[in-house]
């Protein structure tokens, strides 16, 4: 090859420069694709890095129980999911006696409706200054922690004989003490729930995921205590610890006992949904997998059009410069080198669209990270690769006629243009 | 349409003689307008030895233009063939025509055709940058062609910023720079004042004796006396061929 890579960026950057408003206008279209790339793709970081934070800090090992299947959940429930009775006592009862890959199981109960996405009917606590809202409520047993993977980090959970006597007592998460008490020991004081007044004696500790983490509002009381202030409570769900390398021998154990204990036909599906952090991960990576596809295509319909603006941008380039084309034409450039110099213009261009939208899409991307920090939004290094990779590609594709065109031109005719 | 034969009657194409840059033998060139065939050369057989300094001379519509643009190698003959230094290039094609352009053949222009947007230098580098030089070679040979042509103190001005006498010798400085085997000088007096017309054809007569074949396009006598020779074109053929007042007097 005659003319270097270098040669022809030089030229394409002095024509970029020497037409600033045009070569702006050609790349607005590859720019803003690649900013949507860039920031759509922060986003769904954001949220994949913020849930599997959180569920992970569930415990990897631990199996959750529910009458739905836990994670998340797209369209109306079928008339059987409708139907579906709470997990019963002896529901619960039947785990407990044949998972034997259990170590700690522990039943949790809540209001009508409090089992859901987090904040979705949420309880609210007071202290004598202070209010707290958006609290996961619920009354579960005294292996609670263990199952779920939690500590306390200030005083104690509560015992099977708080249990069994029904007390009013309860430990919070982080975030609730630091309301509700921001200047006291918050251990031996009391607050209400519903009118009802607990006597605080312990606080989980501080959640290491990012945002803010459900586990952190949370109030748990006594499993019996829950069951006597809200008698009309059906949301049971069951959170069972499985020995290290066992959870799917836990999880067959655990749904044959609940498969028999409901009476589960042999032909029927479950009737109770069964999960752990893992499988609400990849159920999440599927969903923002599609996300992320359904965004590649829209960013590229937009590239797409941002590239018929180039072609056209290149094709009256062609036509202005008919004459400089002759006079290299003339004393001695090849095909080939005419085609490289428009191609290069044409990628150029592009490029620095898809630069200027990586930019863009970051600044985007820290932007959001500022103003929502349960957020914590980050430009995956897919969508650079794409979004930079595309803009090229497309300035390829689109700067390939122009530049054949161009290098077609009869060196005569060309001269001659005026 | 008659057939006209040569005043050199009809060369039979045998490999010209060393000394013979140029050599055309039955040089046709018809054009298709819609669906009228127009014969702008009619059989031109030509031979231009090597440091001779040649004018083609003819009215417009004559044919001299379409000769030149094959002499440059720019377009290719309908018919017949173009030896230039030894090598049969009416054959060629495309970018085999690019190669010679850019080795053998130094084009002047009417209208200098300068890159506008490149300084004087970088005009006089570019057919380097087609012969695949290097860098750094490439700006010292420009900057020697600038020399030659006593422009250096130019070499970072672009075309906007220079007379038409110094764009011209810019241009006589690119057509250099690859030692090719001639200058085409297309009408390079045509858009410059009769001071700088003289100040050119004193350069383009300096290259000459220094041992470059010239070959000159003009319609202007005066300027065509400055050639040794001339070759007049009428109706897409040879109409005269013959020494000027100049070229008799060296030949004495």
């Amino acid at each position: 090859m005659a003319t270097s890579l270098g040669e022809n960026l030089t030229l394409a950057y002095d024509t970029v420069r020497s037409h600033k408003l045009r070569s702006a206008l050609t790349i607005l279209g590859v720019f803003v694709g690649t900013v949507t790339l860039m920031a759509i793709g922060s986003i769904l970081t954001g949220m994949n890095k913020t849930v599997v934070d959180q569920l992970e800090s569930f415990g990897t090992n631990t199996v959750f129980v529910y009458k739905f299947a836990p994670g998340i959940h797209i369209g109306r429930l079928t008339r059987e999911e409708r139907l579906r009775k709470p997990l019963s006592d002896a529901d619960i009862a039947a785990v407990r006696s044949e998972c034997g890959a259990c170590t700690a199981i522990s039943a949790q109960v809540m209001a009508a409706g409090n089992f859901g996405p987090p904040g979705a009917n949420s309880a609210n606590a007071r202290s004598k200054s202070h209010e707290v809202d958006g609290l996961t409520f619920s009354g579960t047993e005294p292996n609670f922690p263990e199952a779920t993977n939690q500590a306390v980090a200030e005083g104690r959970y509560f015992t099977e004989a708080e249990n069994d006597h029904r007390e009013n007592v309860i430990v919070v998460g982080h975030s609730v003490s630091d309301a509700l008490f921001p200047t006291q020991d918050p251990i031996g004081q009391t607050f209400t729930i519903s009118g009802t007044t607990f006597r605080l004696i312990g606080v989980f500790a501080l959640r290491k995921s990012a945002g803010a983490s459900t586990q952190d509002l949370s109030a748990r009381i006594p499993y019996h205590t829950f069951e006597k202030l809200f008698p009309a409570s059906q949301e049971h769900s069951i959170e069972a610890l499985a020995r290290p390398g066992m959870l799917t021998i836990a999880q067959d154990q655990i749904r044959v006992a609940l498969r028999r204990s409901r009476r589960d036909k042999w032909n029927a599906p479950d009737s109770f949904g069964m999960a752990t952090a893992e499988s609400i991960i990849g159920q999440f990576h599927d969903i923002t997998g599609q996300v992320a596809l359904v965004i590649v295509a829209i960013a590229s319909i937009g590239m797409l059009i941002g590239g018929v603006g180039v072609m056209n941008i290149m094709l009256v380039s062609v036509t202005e410069r008919t004459r400089e084309i002759g006079i290299r034409k003339a004393i001695g450039a090849r095909r080939a080198d005419i085609t490289q110099q428009f191609l290069a213009e044409a990628v150029f261009l592009t490029g620095i669209g898809g630069i200027l939208g990586i930019i863009g899409g970051w600044l985007i991307s820290e932007l959001i990270k500022f103003a929502i920090p349960s957020l914590p939004s980050s430009v995956p290094l897919w969508a650079v690769g794409m979004g930079f990779g595309i803009s090229v590609a497309i300035g390829v594709f689109f700067g390939l006629f122009p530049a054949m065109k161009a290098a077609k031109l009869d060196p005569v005719d060309a001269l001659r243009y005026e | 349409m008659a057939t006209a034969a040569s005043p050199l009657g009809t060369v039979p194409p045998v490999l010209p003689a060393t000394d013979v840059v140029i050599q055309t033998v039955d040089l046709w060139k018809i054009y298709q307008m819609g669906t009228e065939q127009v014969a702008a050369l009619r059989g031109v057989s030509i031979e231009i030895k090597r440091n001779e300094y040649v004018a083609i001379m003819g009215p417009s519509g004559s044919g001299k233009s379409t000769l030149m643009n094959l002499i440059g190698c720019l377009d290719s003959p309908t018919k017949g063939q173009y030896w230039l230094n030894h090598q049969q290039v009416s054959e060629l094609d495309d970018d085999a025509l690019a190669h010679i352009r850019n080795h053998e053949i130094g084009f002047v222009f009417q209208t200098f055709n300068l890159l506008a947007r490149a300084t004087a230098l970088h005009n006089v580098e570019l057919p380097l940058i087609y012969a695949g030089v290097e860098s750094a070679q490439r700006s010292a040979r420009a900057l020697e062609a600038l020399k030659k042509v006593d422009l250096v103190d130019r070499k970072d001005h672009r075309p906007n910023e220079l007379s038409g006498g110094q764009r011209q010798r810019v241009a006589i400085a690119r057509a250099l720079i690859n030692n090719p085997s001639i200058l085409l000088a297309d009408e390079p007096t045509g858009n410059l004042d009769s001071t700088t017309s003289n100040e050119i054809m004193g350069l383009m007569d300096r290259l000459w004796s220094q041992g470059n074949t010239v070959v000159l396009v003009t319609h202007e006598p005066d300027i065509a006396e400055y050639a040794h020779r001339v070759i007049f074109i009428r109706d897409g053929q040879v109409a005269r061929d013959e020494p000027t007042a100049r070229g008799r007097k060296a030949r004495v």
